[in-house]
């Protein structure tokens, strides 16, 4: 495992939390998944010696929890929700719409690796809804045109980012 | 009866021009006060406030909370444990999400006042994984009430200690059930817990006495510590009172979050002259009254009965529009209050094709540990998807009906009273529309019908 100092801090610091060290593998999965981009079985057994834990244990949480991942995503990664709320104003539409802007289906990584659409169960923001997460950031009323806005900002920003060393 | 004002106890700031969620806004809006006095107080006279004030839970059950709190294993010894349930799952409900992002400093002094009330040495907020920034704002917050010596050791020098931290979900909505959110605190797979043996009261985290409250129930608290149980009574209605946040979400011209004393509104009132009625050229259809696994309820029909008021039985004679919003009466008419989510479908919507997203939620969030959940909610959800992608028959009602029957009473947690739920209202209350979906299926739909499975 590579992981940055920071993360390996932040990882020791929230072990102290909890008085049984096992409470501690979500908080992990998660930091793990924030410096990794997606949980690998390296990073299973990983988490699971330093929680004095069996390899099962772990993965058996990675499978239970939609939110952690077995394979990398793309390096932007696009929620739409799908459930009532949001469906009855748009959030199919939205949905395929987003799909046909990068040409890749949910669940995929799109060609040049930058995005990754999944279709999700209720975000809570039912109110303002069809919402969509692009990463931690949350956008509500999503129509046609703010689609089209997000998927531009979206490339933007994948021109605008430095070539990998 | 008029339009009451919104009372607004617990949202008083939310959306308020200037107001900001770190501690310094808050302790100048008088912040941290009723927090100082409380601990002044003996822990029991705080416990009775609650019990008097008849506080029912906000996260979907209505448990009244003094109950819940007099319940918890005083005697074993062990820590006593609270968290605080963050998990903000039931479709249709999206009033934590405020709370937390702009007035986090009002759950943090309910939080505390609840754990100095029960004796509680550690707390944990379980707030779900897709809400990033809250986690941050929380921790945000509790470090700032650290720093202030409201949260940590000796808190205000009265030599009382209590922590709170942050613990992050990561998408399940199982989360949401007491036990299911216990285990996964432990760290494991979110399958629920059987009762008995294994009430959060006795047998809760680290198998020790636990409270596991609503986010917005415990910032109630803090204004009954305020006002006094008794004081509370006074806002709302007999048995349902202080004041209930209501989600309003689907076919309104203002969907939004709107909060009122409990029982003085109806759900006409709410959907008309608050949310602007229905979109232009459109009437409503149907609603769901309180989170997606409520039973649905039918413009149009009636509920009749015998009701109490004050010491006398009276008759009712509602139509939707006449149910006052408050956890009784909507328990009265067959269905709930639950989590406050107000879902509304106007004449666009099929409800077959309303119900098979509905179900394809439910079986995506089965645990899949008990039988007639993990495979019930998948059939229901494969008959509903079938009906509308594949070929409707007319038999399908009955079928699903089947299936919805036989999961509630079946299972472990109360997840398959919900998932059976929305199957048994929409068949008992649309069956015609089930009945015929094969034969009107193309012809019927209105133009402006969005898919919804």
């Amino acid at each position: 495992m590579n992981l940055k100092p920071e993360t390996l801090q932040r990882i020791d610091e929230v072990i102290t939390h909890y008085p049984v060290k096992r409470s501690a593998t979500l908080p992990l999965l998660h930091l793990v998944q924030e410096d990794a981009g997606w949980i690998s079985p390296a990073a299973i057994e990983w988490i699971a010696r330093k929680l004095e834990l069996q390899p099962i244990n772990v993965y058996e949480v990675v499978t239970f929890y939609p939110m952690f991942r077995q394979k990398p995503i793309g390096r932007r990664h696009v929620k739409v929700c799908r459930t009532l709320s949001c469906a009855l104003t748009g959030g199919y539409r939205v949905c395929e719409q987003f799909q046909r802007e990068f040409g890749c289906r949910t669940g995929e990584v799109s060609a040049d690796g930058e995005v990754t659409i999944d279709f999700v169960e209720c975000l809570a923001s039912c109110g303002t809804g069809p919402v969509v997460m692009i990463d931690d950031d949350l956008h509500e009323r999503v129509d046609a045109a703010r689609v089209k806005a997000l998927s531009d900002e979206i490339r933007t920003a994948a021109q605008r980012r430095p070539p990998a060393p | 009866m008029p339009v009451p004002p919104q009372r607004r106890l617990i949202f008083a700031h939310v959306d308020e021009p200037g107001y900001t969620n770190d501690i310094g806004c808050y302790l100048r809006h008088g912040g941290y006060e009723v927090m100082k006095r409380a601990f002044a107080r003996k822990p029991e006279e705080l416990i009775d406030e609650v019990k008097k004030s008849g506080l029912r839970g906000r996260g979907g059950a209505g448990f009244p909370c003094g109950v819940k709190w007099t319940l918890v294993d005083r005697k074993s010894g062990k820590p006593i444990y609270l968290i605080v349930n963050a998990d903000e799952s039931e479709p249709g409900t999206f009033k934590d999400r405020y709370i937390i992002h702009q007035d986090p400093h009002q759950l943090i002094e309910g939080t505390m006042i609840s754990c100095f009330a029960n004796n509680v040495r550690q707390a944990y907020i379980y707030i779900r994984g897709e809400m990033p920034h809250g986690a941050r704002i929380l921790e945000k917050a509790i470090q700032e009430a650290r720093d202030h010596h409201f949260v940590g050791k000796n808190i205000l020098g009265t030599n009382y200690s209590c922590d709170i931290f942050v613990h992050r979900g990561a998408g399940a909505y199982i989360c949401g059930e007491e036990t299911g959110l216990i285990e996964s605190l432990e760290g494991k797979r979110a399958n629920p817990r059987i009762k008995p043996p294994y009430f959060p009261a006795v047998l809760g985290l680290y198998q020790c006495p636990t409270i596991v409250n609503n986010v917005e129930t415990l910032c109630h608290v803090k204004h009954i510590a305020d006002i006094g149980g008794e004081a509370y009574t006074k806002i709302g209605t007999p048995n349902n009172t202080g004041t209930r946040i209501f989600c309003v979400s689907g076919h309104v011209q203002r969907p939004g979050y709107y909060e009122f004393e409990c029982g003085k509104i109806t759900l006409g009132q709410l959907l008309n002259d608050v949310c602007g009625g229905p979109r232009p050229g459109r009437k409503f259809k149907a609603v769901i009254p309180g989170g997606s696994s409520a039973k649905v309820m039918r413009f149009g029909e009636r509920y009749k009965g015998k009701r109490k008021v004050g010491a006398e039985m009276v008759d009712y004679d509602w139509g939707v529009e006449d149910v006052p919003m408050d956890f009784d009466s909507l328990a009265m008419i067959g269905t709930m209050g639950g989590s406050g989510g107000v879902i509304v479908m106007d004449d666009s919507v099929s409800m077959v094709e309303a119900l098979a997203n509905i179900n394809a939620f439910y079986s995506h969030e089965s645990c899949g540990q008990c039988t007639p959940c993990r495979e019930g909610s998948l059939w229901m959800k494969k008959i509903t998807t079938r009906m509308v992608h594949g070929t409707a028959r007319a038999e399908d009602a009955a079928l699903l009906k089947g299936v919805a029957d036989q999961i509630p009473g079946r299972t472990i947690c109360a997840f398959g009273e919900a998932c059976s739920w929305p199957t048994q209202s929409f068949i008992a209350k649309f069956g015609d529309e089930f009945k015929d979906y094969h034969a009107t299926r193309q012809s019927a739909k209105p133009e402006a019908a969005l898919p919804l499975i």
